[in-house]
């Protein structure tokens, strides 16, 4: 490998500048303002976990996580979500059986890139858990409180895709019959082929009937009728369940009053084996890539020994930033320019101002060659300069 | 509006004959335009001219909302794309070629080719260790030459490679064109999307069952 220049990066790794941090800091504080509102606490865990334990729990694709050893040789993960982190930490520690637990966190996360740009390596997630309440009044308070706390940051046009892992998986047992063929199946959607879907299905040796059920799958997309659509479909008890749980889902979230942004999608399925349940992905215009996800994963807490329903949303703040072009103005931010005689009187005023919430600059005047450039930088320059008293005009 | 990303040169002039005839109004000068991007503001489309292994890109990173990309380009990418439609058109197939009777390297056989991961992937399927040369194109040469004996590399008419004295060995997969969605698009613009497969989808059926007849 050539030397590196001293400028270099590793793939994936961004900085983050001063207009970028701030409007990043608005994004972040308005989203956890809105979820403490809602009653849910924010908690930190450590940006290292054993791979055995988070890094193996986790939904992150294995080739995606960094990895270290630790002096003793065991392997170490840059966690790659914040989902794994926290049910380890509710699991072993915070929480008691039956009283419904809500956390919320808002962390960078890590995962390894090999392609190409576009695609940051680190990036910062907000986002929830409701863990150990498994009615469908947590999955529609963690969509509405996502919805919610979007609107709130100014995001106006985004949609939320809502599907159900378990009556994907009822349709498919129903007609297929075994793990493995569901799985072949299941891998199509999940791989977005369609086109391989179609061609798979119409090569099964099965009724005409049960063909065309599966290939109805696909058009499940739309409002609340997409839900009627699928209830015709289904013939299993597992099937009507995940049919009665989507109808309870949207009668709560039209009393949310939310519904306008859902779509209903029983195609979508955004991980093989992770989600048990509802699950549902957010799209904003602007942005190419997802914006957030999430969903109901019931079996993730048992990886650590407590079983538990839960459910949780994460939204990516980097592609948040993306969909929200339009910036606050930034603050005001004032210099003060004084000369060494003057310094108590420059500092006073500075005081002054940074007690009215005024972003203030003291800069001694020997300290800058280029005062044209520097003075630029700033919205309102005040000179202290000479003997006192002797005040310059302030433009 | 939709934006739609096409593959430049062979695939192009069949997937515009696609949509005129799923009665898209479209310039008669599209063709022959050297112009990269095209407005179509009648019927609310922009078109992007890509080349063909790039359309994916195009349209997983959300620049192009829909386009249309080969099967092979799709298997050798793997991006993060919905693949909707066999629009089947520009049908050809990926295969294995080289010099008939020739011998393949003991220890490392060498394969050259323009699509590095589906042949890597072919080949330990098949159970074979080999090592990838990965060409930008005129792939045929690479035996011819001696740079590898065998090649992995889109047969049409198999007119290439009968005039350079290779065979084919092997047939891995058949390719056609496909009709890809970004997944954010899929969601977004769906009313303009459904209908542009629904359309797309009525003149393949015809076709299909013309071409029977």
């Amino acid at each position: 490998m050539a030397r590196l220049f001293m400028f270099e990066k590793p793939l994936g790794m961004r900085d983050t500048l001063p207009n970028v941090y701030k409007a990043k800091r608005v994004l972040r504080e308005t989203m956890m303002n809105e979820i403490e509102r809602w009653g849910y606490e924010f908690i930190e865990t450590p940006t290292l976990e054993y791979y055995e334990t988070v890094g193996a729990a986790s939904a992150i694709l294995d080739q995606q996580l960094f990895k270290l050893l630790d002096r003793e040789g065991h392997t170490l993960v840059l966690r790659p979500d914040m989902t794994a982190p926290i049910a380890r930490l509710a699991a072993s520690k915070l929480y008691t059986e039956g009283c419904p637990l809500r956390l919320a966190y808002a962390a960078n996360v890590f995962r390894a890139q090999q392609r190409e740009g576009g695609r940051p390596a680190e990036f910062e997630q907000v986002g929830v858990e409701c863990i150990g309440d498994g009615t469908m009044n947590a999955d529609a308070e963690v969509i509405s409180l996502m919805i919610s706390a979007l609107k709130k940051v100014g995001l106006c046009q985004f949609t939320v895709a809502i599907g159900h892992i378990g009556y994907v998986n009822a349709l498919f047992f129903d007609i297929l019959g075994n793990e493995k063929r569901v799985q072949t199946l299941r891998r199509f959607l999940y791989e977005k082929n369609y086109v391989g879907y179609r061609e798979h299905v119409k090569s099964l040796s099965l009724s005409s009937i049960d063909q065309d059920r599966l290939l109805q799958l696909l058009t499940l997309r739309g409002g609340e009728e997409a839900i009627d659509r699928a209830e015709e479909l289904t013939q299993t008890e597992a099937g009507f369940k995940a049919v009665s749980e989507l109808k309870q889902l949207w009668a709560n979230l039209q009393k949310y009053g939310v519904t306008e942004e859902i779509k209903i999608d029983l195609s979508l399925i955004s991980h093989m084996s992770y989600y048990t349940g509802v699950l549902f992905e957010v799209y904003a215009e602007k942005v190419g890539f997802l914006l957030g996800n999430g969903g109901r994963y019931d079996e993730l807490l048992e990886k650590f020994q407590r079983s538990s329903p839960a459910t949780g949303f994460s939204v990516r703040l980097d592609r948040l930033m993306e969909a929200i072009a339009e910036r606050k103005r930034e603050e005001k931010r004032t210099c003060i320019i004084f000369s060494q005689e003057r310094f108590s009187e420059a500092f006073t005023l500075a005081k002054e101002k940074r007690e009215q919430g005024e972003h203030v600059v003291l800069q001694h005047i020997a300290g800058v060659r280029d005062m044209d450039r520097y003075t630029a930088m700033f919205d309102e320059v005040n000179y202290l300069l000479g003997k006192a008293g002797k005040d310059e005009p302030s433009c | 509006m939709l934006t739609v990303a096409m593959p430049k040169g062979r695939i192009f002039s069949e997937a515009i004959a696609l949509l005129k005839k799923a009665g898209y109004d479209l310039p008669a000068d599209l063709e022959d335009s050297r112009k990269l991007m095209i407005d179509v503001p009648d019927e609310q489309l922009r078109f992007i001219l890509a080349k063909p292994m790039d359309v994916a890109t195009y349209v997983e990173h959300g620049v192009a909302d829909v386009g249309i990309a080969g099967k092979d380009v799709m298997l050798e990418e793997e991006r993060d794309v919905y693949e909707i439609l066999d629009l089947n058109i520009s049908k050809c197939y990926l295969a294995v070629a080289g010099l008939p009777n020739s011998q393949v390297h003991d220890v490392a056989p060498r394969v050259a080719t323009k699509y590095p991961n589906i042949a890597s992937t072919y080949f330990r399927e098949q159970g074979e260790q080999v090592e990838i040369i990965k060409l930008n194109g005129s792939v045929e040469l690479a035996p011819l030459i001696g740079l590898a004996e065998r090649i992995v590399d889109i047969v049409s008419t198999g007119r290439t490679l009968k005039e350079n004295g290779l065979v084919e060995l092997e047939r891995i997969v058949e390719v056609t064109s496909r009709f890809i969605v970004n997944p954010v698009s899929y969601r977004l613009k769906n009313k303009a999307i459904d209908e542009m497969v629904e359309r797309l989808s009525h003149v393949i059926e015809r076709k299909g069952t013309s071409d029977e007849n």
